[in-house]
């Protein structure tokens, strides 16, 4: 067993220490199994356990034993590295739910393209973790299995939809994680968690094995708790997976030059209809106007631009989101896997309803709403207006990213709420989004930032930027993370 | 009042792209004919949560093809949609096809065929064609017997992702024979493509609208066989007809053909307004055909039917009828052409394939499937589409070595076409060579008065009532000819016999 404070180790740090033989996958394994035993009854975290997990540590041992007598050394960037796995995206032989009764004894066939990749670069699954069913919240109140506590503040939620992934992070039950991200599931949750969180450009990571929601939306997300490891991650997930996804793209990352400790030469703007908005809580303000000066003090320059249309954002989001939602859960009607019925003597159509009313309710209601949305006569007035205003979006933020680098928001505007203190207003709840849904409109790269605490609750700080421009958002993160030094804590243990 | 009883037709047909080997948005195989239920599947096809469609760029290609060739406009950006609806050969539960509501999003529209008068020569008609799309079949769906007393269904998903073509018309049809002539020259242009075996089961489906003018306009739905769309239209037309002629409405409704039956039976009393929810798909980006895209493509065409049947006459000085004939079914005109390597006598081989051959197998079918037999039909043209393009039965051991040695040994005299048809008989159901049955058989030509005396003599003999007859009438000599011809094996001369006997019965008739 390794000492619990080592289950804080940065995943680039455990990598050496295994490479150098000081710590044994295994053990390591065993140990953050042991935790998740003696933690997640309080926080729920995790929906399943990869059961297999201290095999693998173990095949990893063997690996590094066979490969230290080899000069080169093991190249693996993640050997031994304990990944938590979103449980919408697809592990070959491991239950995968989507936190939905629909699926709850769905067990896929095949690894998603970036969960191979981070296996491939040495990450053993650990698990996968609790979400809003299929994707659909931002507080991971919506789940079939329960809620997600934040482990800051058990009292609170994690964010989501990706609350399971965060919470797994910033409690030491996993180094690394995947979420996804359709209007900002990555990065409310690792705001909400003092963790980073990011949303990669729309295609650049694989889409096969993320279970849709809102396809022209969405990305399979990295969580990390440093900059370094974020970048490790990026490095060993990119590349193109056309015989997959023909959304994906064909590019690779430069992040070699990501550890610099200044942001000289950098332009960042800020929003002034985000900055004066009265739905911005006073705290989160506050740190967000601390940020802005962290940054100058390492020589960046910020200037206040206008986005006149970021009103249109939200409603144009859910519209899009809730419309693509109903038609890609339609699937779901119990006859090839997920949830089962005995069709005997029963007709088709009271099947799929039977079946289909194992859904619970946020996802009942976007699929009535998405329905709504792309019946003939109304999709001109909703879908196609939508659209319209989404390419609106999409030129003016664009527009502003051929001046500045990036652009500079709170990532959510509010602190971590209590557990049911939203839930029960939709459209108060879908509101929190508007800061993040704007990069999933415009499918530009988004990474949250954990900038500081107040009264104990995590603020993080979004940094948007150009379509593929990654490598700056982690600069920038490399940056604040050695400005802020031991300020900002990334996990309780 | 005739315009008043005018008929509307238009048709919605399904062509399956039978020449892909694989779906169009998964690398499973698309030929599921034959095989065990659900085995050509994988994650994509079955829905499965997490896959994604990946398009199947040939089929692309396919659909291009074929919408030039029926002189479509083609979509400068294609683009997919979801057509969204519950059933349970769906797997997705919705279907990926295209939808031109709001810009052309299919592959090809407002295209159009003409048809060929079928009695002389030049344009009779034009149908317009309004579109021509790219989508995925279903699954289908097994039933223990019918789907009224079955008891339960049973789901196959081989089929699910199979690309299809879908061609809707205008409904510019006026009379079922329209159809018919449209039909045959769609499926021989799929051959001539090579994109689609038309007579492949359930290849090419056919959906007809029907309507008189000034009244409700019937769909007609699972018309299972290219042969009966022809049938259940004109079953439709008089149904209608017979309505409007008591003062009853015609209503609009769907209509199934009964194949057993023969009629149309009622599918469901009122049209359930259906909507399908069609969005852009967000998984398939659109796929752009540059102007060379497009060069590049009709310049990978094959020879299309009208421009062969055009050549046929110009290079090998058939007439238009004859290259017509040839032409509507593809592995006629390819026999024909491979035939003129071994003898280059274009009129006499195109003869032997246009009236023997082809008039053989309309009448008896290929034998490679029995039912062809059976179910020999006056429309010997829809017939012989279920014969295009099979290799088993006589058409596998027929070839062009075959018309060609029975063409010369007619032409250079050496068998009469009596003896040249025995041939051909043995040809088709044994595969034989005539040069090979030829040399098993005693048919050289009796063309010398001296080998037909005794036989003649003979005749004349034994058919003395027959003589009598023929002194009056000489239409009685056929009869005597036809005995010579059969003690001779239909190895005599006839032209020789028939002076032959006109000879003896002169002499009689001068005798008396």
């Amino acid at each position: 067993m390794v000492r619990s404070s080592r289950l804080a180790l940065n995943a680039y740090e455990l990598v050496e220490e295994v490479k150098s033989g000081s710590i044994s996958v295994e053990d390591y394994i065993a140990s953050i199994l042991e935790r998740i035993e003696s933690i997640d009854k309080r926080i729920n975290a995790y929906i399943t356990i990869n059961h297999h997990a201290l095999d693998e540590a173990r095949i990893m041992d063997k690996m590094v034993k066979s490969s230290s007598s080899n000069s080169n050394g093991y190249r693996s960037t993640l050997l031994g590295v304990p990944l938590a796995v979103k449980d919408n995206i697809s592990t070959e032989g491991i239950r995968t739910t989507c936190s939905s009764r629909m699926l709850e004894d769905y067990v896929p066939v095949y690894d998603a393209t970036v969960v191979k990749r981070l296996k491939g670069a040495g990450a053993i699954v650990i698990g996968k973790t609790n979400m809003d069913e299929f994707g659909m919240g931002s507080t991971t109140e919506f789940s079939a299995f329960g809620v997600t506590h934040n482990p800051w503040d058990e009292e609170r939620v994690a964010g989501g939809s990706s609350g399971g992934s965060a919470a797994s992070l910033a409690s030491c039950m996993a180094s690394i994680a995947l979420g996804s991200d359709t209007g900002g599931s990555v990065r409310c949750p690792a705001s909400f968690c003092s963790i980073y969180g990011l949303k990669p450009t729309y295609g650049l990571l694989s889409r096969y094995g993320l279970i849709s929601y809102a396809n022209s939306l969405e990305c399979i997300g990295l969580m990390a708790r440093s900059a370094v490891d974020l970048a490790l991650m990026l490095n060993a997930v990119v590349g193109s997976d056309m015989q997959n996804d023909h959304t994906s793209i064909d590019s690779s990352i430069d992040i070699k030059s990501i550890n610099s400790t200044s942001l000289k030469g950098m332009r960042f703007a800020i929003v002034r209809e985000i900055i004066e908005s009265d739905a911005i809580d006073e705290p989160v303000r506050d740190s967000m106007l601390d940020a802005i000066a962290s940054v100058e003090q390492l020589d960046a320059v910020v200037e206040e631009v206008s986005l006149p249309s970021l009103r249109y954002a939200l409603a144009s989001y859910y519209t899009i989101a809730m419309a693509e939602a109903s038609s890609n859960l339609a699937r779901y009607d119990g006859i090839r896997y997920g949830y089962t019925l005995q069709p005997d003597g029963v007709a088709w159509n009271e099947f799929y309803s039977t079946i289909r009313s194992n859904f619970g309710s946020e996802v009942k209601r976007r699929i009535i709403l998405g329905t709504y949305v792309l019946s003939s006569g109304y999709y001109g007035r909703y879908y196609m207006k939508a659209q319209k205003a989404r390419a609106i979006i999409r030129d003016e933020i664009m527009h502003v990213l051929r001046s500045y680098n990036a652009i500079i928001t709170p990532t959510m505007p509010v602190l971590p709420p209590r557990i049911g203190e939203r839930i029960s207003d939709p459209l108060r709840l879908y509101t929190i989004d508007i800061c993040t849904v704007i990069a999933n409109l415009a499918g530009i790269p988004a990474l949250s930032i954990p900038y500081s605490m107040h009264n104990g609750l995590p603020i993080g700080i979004q940094f948007m930027a150009k379509h593929l421009d990654e490598a700056l958002l982690l600069r920038i993160a490399y940056a604040l993370e050695y400005a802020r030094g031991s300020r900002v804590k990334r996990c309780v243990l | 009042m005739m315009q008043a009883d005018k008929v509307m037709i238009g048709l919605e047909i399904h062509c399956q792209l039978t020449a892909l080997r694989s779906k169009l948005f998964c690398p499973c195989p698309a030929d599921y004919r034959g095989k065990e239920p659900n085995v050509n599947v994988c994650p994509i096809c079955l829905g499965m949560p997490g896959t994604l469609p990946l398009l199947n760029r040939k089929a692309v290609e396919y659909a291009v093809m074929l919408a030039l060739a029926l002189n479509c406009r083609i979509a400068s950006r294609i683009t997919f949609y979801r057509k969204n609806y519950f059933y349970p050969d769906l797997p997705k539960n919705f279907q990926i096809t295209q939808y031109n509501a709001y810009e052309q999003a299919s592959v090809g529209a407002d295209g159009y065929m003409e048809l060929d008068d079928p009695k002389g020569n030049g344009v009779s008609k034009v149908i317009r064609i309004r579109r021509l799309q790219l989508e995925e079949d279903p699954g289908r769906l097994v039933y223990d017997g019918s789907i009224d007393t079955s008891n339960y269904a049973l789901v196959d998903y081989n089929r699910a992702g199979v690309a299809l073509v879908e061609i809707v018309t205008e409904p510019d049809f006026n009379a079922p024979n329209e159809v018919r002539l449209f039909l045959n020259r769609l499926a021989s242009i799929l051959e001539h493509l090579n994109i689609c075996n038309p007579a492949l089961d359930g290849a090419v489906r056919c959906d007809a609208n029907v309507s008189i003018r000034g009244h409700a306009r019937v769909e007609i739905k699972n018309i299972n066989s290219f042969k009966d769309v022809e049938k259940a239209i004109t079953f439709e037309i008089a149904r209608q007809r017979s309505l409007t002629a008591r003062g009853i409405e015609v209503n609009s409704e769907t209509r199934h053909w009964d194949d057993a039956r023969r009629i149309t039976v009622q599918a469901r009393t009122k049209e359930e307004e259906e909507d399908y929810r069609y969005f852009p798909e967000p998984d398939i980006p659109s796929v752009i055909l540059s102007s060379e895209d497009l060069e590049v493509i009709k310049a990978s065409m094959p020879e299309l039917p009208h421009a062969r049947v055009e050549r046929f006459v110009r290079a090998y000085a058939l007439t238009r009828d004859t290259a017509r004939i040839l032409v509507g079914e593809k592995y006629l005109a390819d026999l024909f052409e491979a035939s003129l390597k071994y003898y280059d006598n274009a009129r006499s081989i195109a003869n032997w394939i246009v009236t023997d051959l082809k008039g053989y197998l309309d009448r008896y079918g290929d034998g490679s499937n029995g039912s062809n037999n059976s179910s020999s039909s006056s429309s010997s043209k829809s017939d012989s589409n279920d014969n295009s393009n099979v290799n088993t039965g006589i058409l596998a051991r027929i070839t062009p070595k075959h018309i060609a040695e029975l063409a010369v040994l007619v032409d250079s005299g050496k068998i009469n076409r009596t003896v040249a048809k025995q041939i051909m008989q043995k040809m088709l159901s044994t595969g034989m060579l005539p040069s090979a049955i030829i040399q098993g058989m005693n048919v050289d030509m009796l063309s010398k008065k001296d080998e037909l005396e005794g036989i003649v003599d003979r005749v004349m003999d034994e058919e003395r009532k027959a003589v009598m007859d023929a002194i009056s009438n000489e239409k009685i000599l056929n009869y005597l000819l036809g005995k010579v011809m059969k003690y001779t094996n239909g190895r005599a001369d006839p032209k020789l016999v028939l002076s032959m006997l006109k000879e003896r019965i002169v002499d009689l008739r001068s005798s008396q």
